[in-house]
Formats: C-alpha cells, sequence, structure tokens
C-alpha cells in the first residue's frame, strides 16, 4: 500500500467569540481512508472545528488544509474543492416539498463525479420512497436523504455531523454498515457523534474535545488508557450472593473461579469498562 | 465564459426547482396571487366614483395593485422566504456544495418572474373584465409598462436579497417584513389617491420605489389626461427611471455586503 496521505491536517487552531475562545491551539491530522470520530460535549468547539474545516467558518490563526486546500479560501477554486466534499449537517428542514428523488436529481448538477441516482437512492434505502414529498418521511428516513445529498458529487471527503440522531437501532445498524461501504470505497469520513457505541463500531481513530482542546486521539479500543483499565467479573457464589472482582487480568480470577465450580459458574460476565465510561471520564478529569 | 454558462445552467435548474416548490406550497401561492385578487375586488366593489373625469378609483386601484404586486413578489416574497430558508438549513446546505452563488440568485430571480407575471396577468384579467380598467394600446404604454415592471422587479427583488439579512429568525420574517409593505402601500397611493394624502406622507413615500411604481403604472392603464391629476403634473417617467436604477443599484450593494447563509 502507498503511504497514507493526510487528508485533513490542521496546526495551532484557534477561534474565539468575543472572550469565548472556542477552538484553542488544536492540532488534527486526519489521514486518507480513515473513519475519524470527533467526540466531545456541547461547547466544547467540536462543531466550530468542523464548521471550520467545511468552510463556513473563518478562524482566527493555525494552519488548515483540507484535501491539500485552504477552506478560508472564496470564490470558484473554493467550489472545485467543494466538488470533491460532501457535507452531511445536523438539523436541516429545507425541500419539505420535492421529493426524494427530485432533491437528489436536483442535488447532483451541482457536481461534476455524479453518483448513479438509482444506486444512491437503493444504498440509502430510500427506494419504497423516490416518488414521496420529504415532509412525509419519518425522521431516521430524512437523515437517510441528507446522507444521500452529502454523497451525490461521489466525495473524497464526508463530514457527517451526528448522522444517526433519531434512528430506531435496527436503522442505525443498516446506516452504519451504508459508512462501512463507503470507507471500502476509499472515503475519508469525519464524524462527530454523541453516541459512543457509534464511534466504536465504525471508527478507525476518535479524538476527544474539551474546552477547545483535542485532549487525547486514540483508537477506540486504546482511548483512554481502555486496553488497560481494570475490567470487572461478576458472578453468584454458592450462597447467592452476587460478588464482583476487579482485576487489570480477569483471566486469572476466571481461571480462580473455574476450579471453584463444578460446571457453570452462576450470572457469571467480564466486564470491561466500554467506551462511553472511558469517555466521561476523561471528560470529567478535564473539568 | 463556461463558468459563466455552468452558473446559468444551474441557476435555470434552480428557478425550475424553485417554481415547484412554490406552487406545492399552498399557502405561499394563496399569500402572493390570490391575496391582492381579493384585495382588488373588495378595494373595487367599495370604491367605485370618479376620482377625475373619466377615472373611477376602481381603474386607479388597479394600476396601483400591479405596482404592488411587483413589491409583493420581489420583496416581500424574498425578505420573507430567505430567512426561513436560511432557519431550514436550507442556504447552509448549499453553500455546502459548489453551486455557483451566482446559480442561486438566479434562480430567485427566475421564481420571482414566475409569481409576478401570475399575479400581473390575474389582475389585468379581473380589472380589465370588472373594474374598468383599459389595456392601452400597443406603443409608447407597452414599451413604459416593459421597462417599468423590468427595473420594478429588479429593484423589489435586490432589495428583498437585501433586508433578508434583518428578520432575526424565518418566523419573525413574515412579522416584520409585511407591515413594512403595508405601510408604504398606504403612502404611496394604492389604498388611497396620492395626492389627496397629507404632504410629509407624500414625501415619505417618494424616497421608496413603490411610489414611482404605482406613478408609472398610473401612466400605463390611465387616460393620458389624468397626468394633472399628478402631485407634479405630470407622469415623471424619467425620474421614475432614475429612483428606481438607483435603488436596484444600492440593493445589490447592500445584498452583496450583508447576504448570510448561517443562522446566528
Amino acid at each position: 500500500m502507498p503511504p497514507a496521505k493526510n487528508v485533513i491536517q490542521v496546526k495551532g487552531l484557534r477561534k474565539s467569540y468575543g472572550s469565548l475562545t472556542a477552538v484553542d491551539s488544536l492540532d488534527l491530522t486526519i489521514e486518507e481512508g480513515e473513519i475519524f470520530a470527533l467526540l466531545g460535549p456541547n461547547g466544547a468547539g467540536k462543531t466550530t472545528t468542523v464548521e471550520i474545516l467545511e468552510g463556513y467558518r473563518s478562524r482566527d490563526c493555525g494552519e488548515v488544509s483540507v484535501l491539500g486546500f485552504d477552506p478560508a479560501t472564496r470564490g470558484d477554486v473554493a467550489n472545485a474543492w467543494r466538488d470533491r466534499i460532501g457535507i452531511v449537517l445536523q438539523d436541516s428542514a429545507d425541500g419539505a416539498d420535492l421529493t426524494v428523488e427530485e432533491s437528489i436529481s436536483h442535488f447532483s448538477k451541482y457536481y461534476s463525479r455524479r453518483r448513479d441516482l438509482d444506486q444512491l437512492i437503493e444504498a440509502v434505502g430510500l427506494d419504497e420512497k423516490r416518488k414521496y414529498r420529504v415532509h412525509t418521511l419519518s425522521g431516521g428516513q430524512r437523515r437517510r436523504l441528507d446522507v444521500a445529498l452529502g454523497l451525490v458529487g461521489t466525495p473524497e471527503l464526508l463530514f457527517l455531523d451526528e448522522p444517526t440522531t433519531g434512528f430506531d437501532p435496527q436503522a442505525r445498524r443498516a446506516f452504519w454498515d451504508l459508512i462501512k461501504t463507503l470507507k471500502e470505497d476509499g472515503t475519508t469520513i469525519l464524524l462527530t457523534t454523541h453516541y459512543l457505541d457509534e464511534a466504536e463500531a465504525l471508527a478507525d481513530r476518535v479524538g476527544v474535545i474539551t474546552e477547545g482542546k483535542l485532549i487525547e486521539v486514540a483508537t477506540p479500543a486504546t482511548l483512554g488508557g481502555r486496553e488497560q483499565a481494570l475490567a470487572m467479573v461478576s458472578w453468584r457464589d454458592e450462597s447467592g450472593v452476587l460478588r464482583e472482582e476487579s482485576a487489570v487480568d480477569p483471566t486469572s480470577i476466571l481461571r480462580r473461579l473455574l476450579n471453584e465450580f463444578d460446571g457453570e459458574i452462576p450470572a457469571l460476565s467480564v466486564k470491561r469498562p466500554t467506551l462511553e465510561e472511558i469517555y466521561l471520564r476523561m471528560i470529567g478529569q478535564s473539568r | 465564459m463556461s463558468r459563466v454558462v455552468q452558473a446559468l445552467r444551474i441557476g435555470v435548474n434552480r428557478g425550475i426547482l424553485e417554481i415547484k416548490q412554490f406552487n406545492r406550497a399552498r399557502e405561499a401561492v394563496v399569500f402572493t396571487i390570490a391575496f391582492p385578487v381579493i384585495l382588488l375586488f373588495i378595494f373595487g366593489s367599495i370604491f367605485d366614483d370618479e376620482i377625475a373625469p373619466s377615472v373611477t378609483f376602481s381603474q386607479y386601484f388597479v394600476a396601483g395593485m400591479i405596482a404592488s404586486g411587483l413589491v409583493n413578489s420581489g420583496f416581500q416574497n424574498l425578505a420573507i422566504t430567505i430567512p426561513m430558508e436560511r432557519d431550514s438549513g436550507a442556504l447552509k446546505r448549499l453553500r455546502g456544495t459548489p453551486m455557483p452563488i451566482s446559480s442561486y440568485f438566479i434562480g430567485k430571480s427566475i421564481q420571482v418572474a414566475y409569481s409576478m407575471s401570475l399575479q400581473i396577468v390575474l389582475l389585468l384579467f379581473f380589472g380589465s373584465l370588472f373594474f374598468g380598467l383599459e389595456i392601452p394600446e400597443f406603443g409608447a404604454k407597452w414599451l413604459a409598462f416593459a421597462w417599468i415592471v423590468l427595473l420594478g422587479s429588479l429593484s423589489a427583488t435586490v432589495l428583498g436579497i437585501a433586508f433578508s439579512s434583518v428578520p432575526k429568525s424565518g418566523r419573525a420574517a413574515s412579522a416584520v417584513v409585511s407591515p413594512i409593505v403595508i405601510i408604504l402601500q398606504f403612502f404611496s397611493g394604492v389604498f388611497f389617491v396620492f395626492s389627496q394624502l397629507p404632504g410629509w406622507m407624500q414625501q415619505f413615500a417618494a424616497i421608496f420605489p413603490l411610489k414611482w411604481l404605482t406613478q408609472g403604472m398610473r401612466y400605463v392603464f390611465l387616460p393620458d389626461s389624468f397626468a394633472t391629476q399628478e402631485v407634479a403634473g405630470e407622469f415623471e417617467l424619467g425620474k421614475i427611471a432614475i429612483i428606481l436604477t438607483l435603488w436596484t443599484i444600492v440593493g445589490t450593494l447592500i445584498a452583496i455586503k450583508t447576504f448570510k447563509w448561517m443562522r446566528r
């Protein structure tokens, strides 16, 4: 494999609104073909950072390169750059009176590398809804239309902002599968989400932002020292009392229990800290 | 050159899409198309006395309503719908695509032209059928009608875009914009005969385009003899052209400077 290029490169990014520093000397590198999840509480500077990368907001200082281009640039060159990215925004409610097909087909006219309309509608699972007006769609269907509109130009880089808010569990799984196929096609994806299980299921790397700073970047398995964190083994002993023991090496506890019990160990479970627990600990500490 | 063609092509596509959406949003159709016709029937039926030799108030009023139509479908329509599009995230989404900015405004202009034509045709139809409006013979008056509609719709369109940054939200837009239009209609010789209004009202109205549009439409649709009833004793076509052009330039500059794609 050729060495991965950096699709997004940010150095020393700063942005203030009046006396409030929203983003503070932030560094970030996202490689070609990876799914990067940006996590952080509301007001941590996540949205500001992403909107600067998307070209919506100006920055106070720092270097930003997205697909080798400075998103603060205006004019026709910026449109050539926008031709290569896809943006799926949060809570948009536009185009309610158009049909699914009309919306997607219209937006495809803006791009030079158009995806096949039928395939795209099929991929986002809106085949049965293609002739329906957008205002008749459910929240999840509406979101999938947003994704289709973000994908219609075959972007090299896709921004996904809270893509599965309001999805039922089944729709969420289907959506994750869609994102995974995009990754297989080589699309780089910057995901912001509040769902830690989503970040875990999709992301190659996650970054945690609090108070305008990126405090850690790691794989979901190693974030916040997760792989070394204590695992908890719980079971029910002979007298029916629920017992818990924590250890860095839970296998040793298990070995002991296997010797103690003949056959089944009642109510046995081994729990490692979830990404959510690690994340909450991290943002708790930084406060 | 190809960029210009591309912007135009996408702009026309946007225009078609805008018209589609306009037709499907029934409230908007009723508001901008049927409302002026309803007003025409109410005012035209109540006040049908002669205000000058062989000119009834109904005729005067139809001319004023056609002028108002330009302001409704240009200024009022855009100053209300653009803040709503900003709120719904439509503008932000568009800004994130490679759509040329000019295409958005080309699309808006096409939609304005469409709803304005519908409105004018309806007013001309009902006005001539029921309220004694006389469609002038081919010639100077048609020419004047053409450039007044063109300059009027241009100025109303750019001013609507310029004003779209004023309302704080899509919901507030209608409450901010509609009173301005209604007050201007009262002051500019739509609901009342302009020359009978208090002097300060006349002078205030003379700052804004609507007063000049109504005057121009009176030149087109009332007999030439009515010129003596105008405040200046004539229809002042030159002045109308200058003032509408000035507003178009000012509106364009403000629109370029202040247009916002995002909330906040």
